[in-house]
């Protein structure tokens, strides 16, 4: 029985927990929640990958009303991966949470800032597992609403207006993306999505579908954190606080990402559309550009966690670059690119979330010879950072090498050298921070601190041994994300 | 704030009972018709923010303090998600309402009213915590002024 509720439960467990947190308005209280439903989430999606392996695309109708009328969730294995990945990010983040907020909140305002988290996991859970295009939008807000609360409770000042400048641009993404849906909706008259990829490919060389098309290749580009719509990100990310940064660098571009594969690729009729409008090449280039030009400005950052902000928004556009080539190994390489960055870019959040915690500064001048006073912390993000390199081991070589083959396949020489040359610029900005923590005097601010607490140590510690397991054993990840990309050219829903 | 205008305050302590008869009329005839918790709980909400504009939002903050808006706003969702948690234990889908009463139909009356009932909660104490936080900006300016 309960294996059959999982789709409902995926969400609703969060969901319930959200108020509780709020009800019971103590710190340590509104952590136990967040930690049990965070987990149960997890073993939720797990437990729907499992039946998604057996039995295939799962439907479940909300409320009793048989889709296409009523709500629909729908879990196939191109969003079981997804949502594992977001409650798995979650679940290793929110034991880490317990320290830096307990030191920084009082009891109210940590429970807020569970509740908080606990509806932006909700919404970003909700976005990825509903088949119904309006239910996405509305927990699209969900879950932004709640995120530019968790920005705004950053300790620099600055976070307000990261957080506003965000609250602007993410609605001016979630308005584009809900006039696309509108006119999807007076096209077709339905706002289930696998009704919606059965009417579409019929009039999609119309012209209302065509702007339905343009507003949502915006508005879901402006979430994602496409160059050039990524100016809301590297703030965001650099002022929020530890828990934030790591999870939304982990799941709230991802889900986007998601999003972004399910209109193009499902909704819009399979490869064959997306290849024949001029979007590949678009996204060629545009992803070519950010991996360039992110990379170059993290460079130039004096701000380690803004510096891997810029990262971000650099390794967004690998993932990208995967989608534009509108193949099997290029979609292999997008979605393995989506697994293995959300666990290294979280992890590295986190390991600064607890050098942020002993030196209260991750500016790089005051994180000179840190190497010698936090081995472990600073160990960790040398280990991440090699992997966002792409170095053989971890599991960041294991996307990069897919995504050379998916170039190569396409006998594209020149973007194979292109990639080498953006990983070439990561080894760059990771070396400058090896440099400064190791190889430097300790600064007036070093010289005094200690290891980072266990309990922020262990969690990330996880996603450091997950980046090296996912480079060693390739199975889950990338065996995933092969037969979801093939799912998804050949338009299956 | 207008403590000396005799006629708006008593011709608000004449409306204050019409208008939360009339957000219940709007709550209770939201399955038939136009209506529902959404709107109820602005119509009652007002009620009690038009208080807060002619008594003072200190009174206000005395018929409905913060500590019950602060505990609405959560009890509202729960009330909600809870009614679809109570059809998955009475082995419905989410939110399926038919097992709730003796026959299908009366099941979803029942269903659809007490979601409803936490709509109204939610909306109506959303609507007073930001009012509450707006007007009473100056005073806590005040407060933390003096303590620091």
């Amino acid at each position: 029985m309960l294996a059959q509720h999982l789709p409902a439960l995926q969400v609703v467990i969060p969901l319930l927990a959200a108020p509780l947190c709020a009800l019971f308005r103590r710190g340590f209280i509104g952590w136990l929640i967040a930690v049990a439903a965070n987990w149960l989430a997890f073993a939720a999606s797990i437990g729907l990958l499992i039946r998604v392996l057996n039995e295939g695309v799962i439907s479940y109708a909300m409320g009793g009303w048989a889709p296409p009328i009523g709500i629909e969730y729908r879990v196939d294995l191109i969003n079981v991966f997804v949502l594992l990945v977001v409650s798995g990010v979650g679940a290793v983040i929110i034991p880490f949470a317990r320290t830096g907020t307990a030191a920084r909140f009082n009891d109210t305002d940590q429970a807020w800032f569970y509740t908080m988290y606990l509806l932006a996991l909700t919404g970003l859970l909700g976005v990825t597992i509903t088949g119904d295009a309006f239910n996405i939008f509305v927990f699209l807000e969900i879950s932004s609403l709640a995120s530019y609360v968790m920005i705004a409770m950053g300790r620099d000042r600055r976070a307000l207006t990261a957080a506003y400048q965000y609250l602007i641009m993410g609605t001016v993404g979630a308005t584009f993306i809900v006039i696309g849906i509108g006119l999807l909706w007076a096209m077709t008259g339905t706002l289930n999505l696998a009704d919606l990829a059965q009417r579409i490919p019929e009039i999609n060389d119309t012209r209302p579908v065509l702007a339905a098309l343009a507003f949502l290749t915006v508005g879901i580009s402006l979430k994602l954190a496409l160059f050039p719509l990524h100016l809301w990100l590297p703030n965001a990310y650099a002022y929020a606080p530890a828990v934030t940064s790591a999870f939304l660098a982990g799941t709230a571009t991802k889900v986007a990402i998601y999003l972004f594969l399910r209109f193009f690729y499902t909704v819009f009729g399979g490869g064959g559309f997306f290849s024949s409008t001029p979007l590949p090449e678009m996204f060629l280039v545009l992803s070519i550009v950010a991996m360039f030009a992110a990379s170059t400005v993290a460079l130039f950052q004096d701000d380690v966690k803004r510096m891997f902000a810029y990262s971000s928004v650099a390794q967004i556009g690998f993932i990208t670059l995967g989608i534009s080539f509108v193949t099997e190994a290029g979609l292999t390489a997008a979605m393995t690119h989506l697994f293995n960055h959300a666990i290294m870019k979280a992890g590295i959040f986190m390991l600064l979330g607890g050098v942020m915690f002993r030196l209260a500064s991750v500016k790089l001048e005051d994180m000179a010879g840190i190497g010698r006073k936090m081995p472990f912390t600073m160990g960790g993000i040398v280990i991440l950072g090699l992997g966002l390199i792409g170095t053989p081991g971890t599991s960041g070589f294991i996307s990069k090498w897919w995504i050379v083959l998916a170039a190569l396949e396409k006998d594209q020489w020149w973007l194979v050298a292109l990639i080498l040359v953006a990983s070439l610029i990561t080894m760059l900005y990771v070396g400058r921070i090896v440099e400064v923590a190791y190889f430097r005097e300790p600064s007036a601010k070093a010289a005094s601190v200690r290891e980072a607490p266990l309990a922020m140590l262990i969690p990330a510690y996880v996603l450091v041994a997950a980046t090296i397991y996912f480079g060693l054993d390739t199975n889950w990840s990338v065996g995933l994300a092969q037969q979801a990309a093939a799912d998804l050219l050949a338009g299956l829903y | 704030m207008m403590r000396d205008t005799v006629i708006l305050r008593v011709v608000v302590k004449l409306l204050l009972p019409a208008i939360l008869i009339f957000a219940l009329y709007v709550q209770f005839h939201g399955d038939y018709g136009p209506g529902g918790g959404f709107q109820a709980g602005v119509a009652a909400a007002a009620a009690i923010i038009l208080y807060g504009m002619v008594f003072g939002i200190d009174e206000a903050r005395k018929v409905v303090p913060r500590s019950v808006v602060n505990t609405m706003i959560p009890l509202g969702v729960l009330i909600f998600a809870g009614t679809g948690v109570a059809s998955l234990l009475l082995g419905e889908n989410y939110l399926d309402y038919s097992p709730l009463g003796s026959k299908p139909v009366k099941g979803q009356h029942l269903g659809i009213l007490v979601v409803e009932a936490g709509v109204f909660i939610t909306v109506a104490s959303t609507m007073l915590a930001i009012f509450y936080v707006f007007g009473g900006r100056a005073d806590e300016a005040d407060e933390k002024g003096g303590e620091g």
